[in-house]
């Protein structure tokens, strides 16, 4: 395979991004700049579909490699992905393409610099999700700061400037301590390659002080409680394509992280810290639930609602099952299909009535049915009814810990109940009821573009919950050789 | 006979400013001119450095006073293309305050003797007075405004403050030369084996006065007043260019005589090295006039520079190079934005001055923005190489309390760099500011601004080039 097929998925949306940087942003330049976005980030889309076909999951050896010396002696630009990666890959690249559809109906001013910022964030993130060199994991994993900042300070809400503020500084305090981790390691194994220290394993006298250098840096991202506090804010004045983003993906780095480095390079700190991360995932699924259920704002809502799903997956990731770890990352994949949508739901009604209060709303379904099914979908799917993608994320995290631990595993399951009353609650409030409000009679349905992006979504989250084969054979064999290799090292104490 | 050819381009350019001087006196209103000769001889200068001496091996000059290796050579030429810059982005600034006088070019061309004198200097007494030439040619351009109370206040301020360095520092080299007998640094190496503690007494106040040439926390007070008060492109002057002088003579002077002391003074740099990174990092944070807030971050990143050479080995001194070196680049576009604020001949240097800048003017903007997150070392700018190789060489000594601390300090002072972001892009625009620049700011601002932008992909060159420095 001499097509270096992950470099062009990294570099592809920046020279998209490129592109538009040099034509210039006059009102028709605007619609031609989302066409040149539009089709950047679909070119990609079908480029990583084509990787999916090509990718060979019957072994969990990394595939698609690239190796080239990027500082001599030093770093090696290495990207490649297994079973893990691919899935991240494919789920960024399917939901930057709806981000920029959306933004037609969101962005009203500078949108040519918007839709850099997307595709730059694309890159980045697709670069975190295939790097197989610890440097440059940090690169990409860093750098997507910059864009995201900028994204909710220069085009979000009322509260922009705090919440960006908030953002920037909560992660990057999270990451440098990583940065630690990584040159440590560096200069332990002489060699920052995940591949080679997969192999030679990392002395286990280091490995609780970088178990927790890293987790420092993946808890701000997850986020896990208690440094959860940035997301509401984030989410709440970033754009509505930003949030989307946000949820969708950069949460997603975290998990990835945790199953690609905490289990991958320190089983032994991952056994001792087990406790510790599933207490903080049960604390986070609880509290946080409960937390959501007194939400006036949607945003703010589904925002907690976040930080209680990604309970489930950092409690999935570590009960080291088969299942367990299975299931956090389809409950990750569903999650950035179903929170983006939600986000997306937010933000139609959002365009029309400029509200995100909940009280503001309610009857809604006589006006504007279309959306109103399309939500309700959504929102059955973020409670994890059987039959959606939700569920059968939550159903295999759940089996996993059960397996692994009674009592935390029962705890985790009653946090679904609140999860389902808070959705349905949502729902009920804002699209059930009397109409009171009377300016809401004068609300559109959905228009074209945002039925397509709703719709986009609401095909996989219901193809996945009735047949998550296809996501579960991806990943199978990577996961049990992780699972293997973690049992392996363990006995063997290094 | 000594072999007068290594020390060429000391002797070049003593004699060009004798001569641009004279120039300068005799004819009439050839400001212009000296400015452009200056220039030339800088260029020059470099281009003598760099055929004579880069590739010659260690070698020292009258009576082991002077050394020539490829340190010495490489800052050299680094100090005189940043002077260069400096030179050539400046005319329409002093212009515009009708300050555009032969003395300029002439005194940094002095100042810039001084330094070189400062970096080959293997002798307690040439490095001083390497030190005094490009003081004393400082103070002049701290004042050099002279018609402006703030101005005067900054060259005087400084002048006193220095010269009570200068002080500390020659009382230093006294005690050294008290308990070894000799000022050169060679033969102070031999000598060391008894008074150990006698002499940690001089090094001490050598440091102290190093310390106040490349204001380092505590002896810091200084900076921030000569910087705002001083005319916008001498502060651009200070920032960069004695910096790499007194950095080169921070490790010359450390670990030629004082290698085997490396445990006397390694805690000293330590505490300078957190002391300036926290401090520079705080107090950016209140500051209200840009040019205060880079004479902290210039403090702040001064910091990380001693944390490489707190870390006693090749690879340390080697990172803090690099450090110094994208350092330089960075401040270079920093200061070129700062100088392209100017509206109906008024430079503006407030930080709400910024507000809405990305609408008047977006390219500026993204090229601020670049360097700010550079500066903030957010990769996969330049700013983050420059942080690791430093901290890469500070972890192989298992320093980690500098490590974390250094990298904590950078999380505060990214608060302060995002304050600039945010006001350039998040707030209200007011009027826009003239955009009729010279050619070589606008050259100088996109090129820095590039070169950050992309130092990524190419990360081994600058690497290579101070792979061959080799002190220990």
């Amino acid at each position: 395979m001499n097509f270096p097929i992950l470099s062009s998925l990294i570099l592809l949306p920046s020279i998209g991004a490129l592109f538009l940087f040099f034509t210039k942003s006059d009102k028709k330049n605007n619609f031609t700049g989302k066409y040149v976005a539009l089709f950047t980030s679909a070119v990609n889309f079908f480029l990583s579909i084509y990787l999916w076909i090509l990718f060979d999951p019957t072994t969990s050896d990394f595939q698609f490699v690239e190796e080239r010396i990027w500082i001599k002696d030093l770093i090696n630009y290495k990207v490649g992905v297994d079973g893990i990666s691919i899935l991240f890959i494919l789920l960024t690249t399917f939901i930057t393409p709806l981000c920029i559809v959306s933004v037609n109906n969101s962005i009203k001013e500078r949108l040519s610099e918007f839709l850099i910022a997307v595709l730059i964030m694309e890159s980045f993130m697709i670069g975190v999700f295939c790097s197989l060199d610890l440097v440059i994991f940090y690169l990409f994993f860093e750098a997507g700061l910059i864009p995201m900042f900028l994204i909710i300070g220069i085009w979000g809400g009322a509260r922009r400037v705090y919440s960006a503020f908030k953002f920037f500084l909560y992660t990057l305090l999270g990451s440098v301590l990583m940065l630690v981790a990584i040159i440590t390691i560096y200069w332990l194994n002489g060699t920052t390659d995940v591949v080679e220290l997969y192999n030679s394993g990392i002395d286990i006298k280091y490995q609780n002080l970088l178990w927790l250098a890293f987790f420092s840096s993946f808890a701000v991202k997850t986020p896990m409680w208690p440094v959860h506090t940035w997301l509401p804010d984030a989410h709440v004045e970033a754009p509505t394509a930003g949030s989307v983003l946000l949820a969708a993906i950069l949460l997603k780095m975290a998990g990835y992280g945790f199953i690609r480095f905490s289990l991958g390079l320190f089983p032994a700190a991952s056994e001792i810290f087990t406790p510790l991360i599933y207490t903080l995932s049960v604390i986070a699924i609880i509290f946080t639930s409960f937390i959501a259920l007194m939400q006036e704002d949607m945003k703010k809502l589904i925002a907690y609602s976040s930080v209680a799903h990604m309970g489930y997956v950092t409690l999935g990731i570590f009960t080291i099952q088969q299942q367990g770890i299975e299931g956090s990352i389809i409950q990750m994949i569903s999650h950035g299909l179903v929170s983006a949508a939600l986000f997306l739901c937010v933000g139609v009604v959002y365009d029309r009535m400029h509200s995100r209060l909940i009280n503001s709303y309610g009857g809604i379904v006589s006006i504007i049915p279309k959306y109103s099914i399309l939500f309700m979908l959504f929102t059955l799917a973020a409670l994890g009814l059987p039959g959606t993608s939700g569920f059968v994320g939550e159903f295999l995290i759940l089996m996993g810990a059960f397996k692994d631990n009674f009592l935390v595993a029962v705890i985790a399951s009653l946090g679904v109940i609140i999860g389902a009353a808070y959705m349905l609650w949502l729902y009920k409030r804002v699209v059930f009821g009397k109409l009171i409000n009377t300016d809401l009679k004068q609300m559109f349905d959905l228009n074209r573009s945002e039925l397509f992006i709703l719709s986009c979504l609401a095909v996989p989250t219901l193809f996945f919950g009735f047949y998550p084969d296809p996501l579960i054979n991806t990943i199978e064999v990577s996961i049990s050789d992780l699972i293997d290799q973690y049992n392996f090292k363990l006995a063997s104490k290094t | 006979m000594e072999n007068l050819q290594l020390v060429l381009p000391e002797i070049f350019l003593s004699l060009s400013i004798m001569f641009l001087l004279i120039l300068g006196v005799f004819k009439k209103n050839s400001s212009r001119l000296v400015q452009s000769l200056s220039l030339a001889v800088l260029i020059v200068t470099a281009v003598i450095t760099f055929n004579e001496t880069i590739g010659i091996n260690e070698t020292k000059l009258f009576n082991n006073s002077i050394i020539i290796d490829y340190l010495s050579s490489l800052m050299k030429i680094i100090t005189l293309l940043a002077a260069f810059l400096v030179l050539i982005i400046s005319s329409n600034y002093l212009k515009t305050f009708q300050i555009f006088k032969i003395e300029y070019p002439i005194l940094i061309l002095s100042s810039v003797l001084g330094m070189m004198v400062m970096i080959n200097s293997n002798d307690l007494i040439v490095f001083y007075m390497g030190l005094e030439l490009q003081s004393l040619a400082l103070y002049v351009l701290a004042t050099f405004n002279r018609d402006q109370i703030k101005s005067s206040e900054a060259g005087l301020k400084y002048f006193v403050l220095s010269a009570l360095s200068s002080g500390l520092l020659l009382y230093g080299c006294s005690l050294i030369y008290g308990f070894t007998g000799s000022t050169n640094f060679n033969v102070i190496a031999d000598q060391l084996n008894s008074n150990e503690y006698a002499l940690t007494f001089g090094i001490v106040f050598i440091l102290v006065g190093l310390a106040f040439k490349i204001s380092a926390v505590p002896f810091h007070m200084w900076a921030p007043d000569v910087y705002e008060g001083s005319p916008t492109s001498v502060t651009l002057f200070f920032t960069m260019v004695p910096k790499i002088a007194a950095l080169t003579v921070f490790i010359r002077f450390l670990y030629v005589p004082f290698l085997n002391l490396i445990d006397q003074w390694q805690m000293i740099l330590i505490f300078l090295s957190i002391a300036s990174m926290l401090f520079g990092a705080i107090a950016a944070i209140g500051q209200t006039n840009l040019k205060r807030l880079v004479a902290y971050s210039s403090i702040g990143h001064v910091g990380y520079a001693l944390a490489g050479v707190a870390a006693g080995t090749n690879d340390g001194i080697q990172s803090s190079v690099i450090y110094i070196t994208i350092y330089i680049l960075m401040n270079l576009g920093l200061f070129s934005c700062l100088l392209m604020l100017k509206r109906d001949n008024n430079y503006y240097e407030k930080i709400d001055d910024l507000s809405g800048l990305s609408k008047n003017h977006p390219m500026l903007a993204l090229s601020l923005l670049i360097i700010l997150f550079s500066l903030a070392g957010i990769p996969p700018l330049a700013g983050f190489f420059a942080k690791f190789y430093v901290f890469k060489a500070v972890i192989e000594q298992s320093m980690y309390f500098l490590a974390i601390v250094g990298l904590l300090s950078t999380v505060v002072a990214a608060f302060y760099y995002l304050r600039l972001i945010k006001i350039m892009y998040f707030d209200e625009q007011k009027e826009k500011y003239d955009t009729d620049h010279g050619f070589w700011l606008k050259f100088s601002l996109t090129a820095s601004t590039l070169l950050i932008l992309i130092y990524f992909i190419f990360p081994s060159q600058l690497i290579e080039v101070v792979s061959r420095i080799n002190i220990i």
